[in-house]
């Protein structure tokens, strides 16, 4: 472990994004978690520093029960309103609009939805949005999906990352096309753009594969919130973001087709 | 006074009935928490520092919205 480096302490380098940095690179989404108190948990479990969460009408008859703030002590994270639900580009800056007006937050994640079965988002819609909230003074974190042309013209005006999908939102598919997301990523290190892996991830194998990658945070919600057991999940999650970016940053051995022998040949007993 | 709050009726009355109904008013009829929502009045957003002047008008369509769990 170099000096640098300590235990418990996430993997010792930070997140930038837009003028802020943060220890942990496990962002978590607080959506459709059976309970507010295993929200709570797992969301302590995470280390996560960054949450996301959904703008909606207030409920007038039952007095903000559904509130994310009667559940989670949001105080002690950075928001990250998203979009969610939004079609058109018009859509989505209204809702970042008002998010910044509820947490008083610069931060937005836009996601404009363009097909309803796959969830996949409108890129072009994405990137117009993104053009007026940059304009409007907004850390702007776009989901798209894994396309470095898109990527790169988004890291062009001005966006704090790029969120490309590992796979459909909900379907915890895992890292479906490993070689876009390495695309993306040393295109945008040229940039010095962060990528976030947003959707897809199912277990922790899959969001350490996203970090061995190279990308430099990993975006989920169902992954955590509809495992068996949400508080372990947001642990093994919070361990495999820590292992794949430790593990990208040591550098991985060359594949090799045949065994090399671990043991000296020398000295065999006869 | 007769407004679409979150696209319901709603007949909201003021303090006396000559008072004006402000964003404020109607923020603590609806027994909502200030510091946890955002108001737009017919698609424009009303900044909470400007809820007690901006006066609401018979008809006007408000939103009101808060943070929910999302991903």
């Amino acid at each position: 472990m170099t000096g640098t480096m300590t235990a418990m302490t996430n993997t010792g380098d930070r997140l930038k994004l837009g003028a802020k940095d943060y220890a942990s690179r496990l962002l978590i989404g607080t959506g459709k978690y059976p309970t507010a108190a295993l929200a709570r948990e797992a969301l302590a479990a995470s280390g996560a520093e960054i949450v996301t969460v959904a703008v909606r009408r207030v409920n007038l008859d039952r007095n903000a029960e559904d509130s994310i703030w009667a559940q989670v002590d949001l105080a002690k994270y950075t928001l990250l309103p998203n979009t969610a639900g939004c079609s058109t580009q018009e859509e989505a800056i209204r809702t970042a609009m008002l998010a910044r007006e509820v947490g008083m937050g610069e931060l937005v994640k836009i996601e404009v939805i363009a097909d309803a079965k796959t969830l996949y988002p409108d890129n072009q819609a994405t990137l117009e949005a993104a053009k007026i909230l940059i304009a409007e003074g907004f850390t702007v974190l776009p989901y798209i999906t894994d396309d470095l042309v898109v990527c790169k013209k988004l890291a062009d005006i001005g966006c704090a990352a790029v969120m490309p999908l590992g796979a459909p939102i909900g379907s915890g598919l895992g890292i479906r096309n490993p070689v876009s997301i390495r695309l993306i990523v040393e295109a945008m290190v040229e940039y010095g753009v962060p990528v976030i892996v947003d959707a897809g991830v199912g277990t922790a194998s899959d969001a350490a594969r996203a970090m061995e990658l190279g990308c430099d945070a990993v975006l989920m919600n169902t992954a955590i919130a509809g495992a068996k057991d949400p508080v372990m999940m947001a642990h093994a999650m919070r361990l495999a973001v820590d292992a794949g970016r430790l593990a990208s940053r040591a550098g991985r051995m060359p594949m090799k087709l045949y065994a090399t022998a671990s043991s000296p040949l020398e000295g065999l007993i006869g | 006074m007769r407004l679409t709050v979150n696209g319901e009726a709603k007949e909201i009355a003021g303090a006396t009935p000559d008072a004006a109904v402000t964003v404020a008013t109607l923020v603590a009829v609806l027994g909502l928490a200030a510091t946890r929502v955002a108001v737009e009045v017919n698609r424009k957003i009303v900044r909470r520092a400007n809820w007690p002047e901006v006066a609401l008008a018979e008809g006007d369509a408000v939103e009101i919205v808060h943070f929910v769990g999302g991903g």
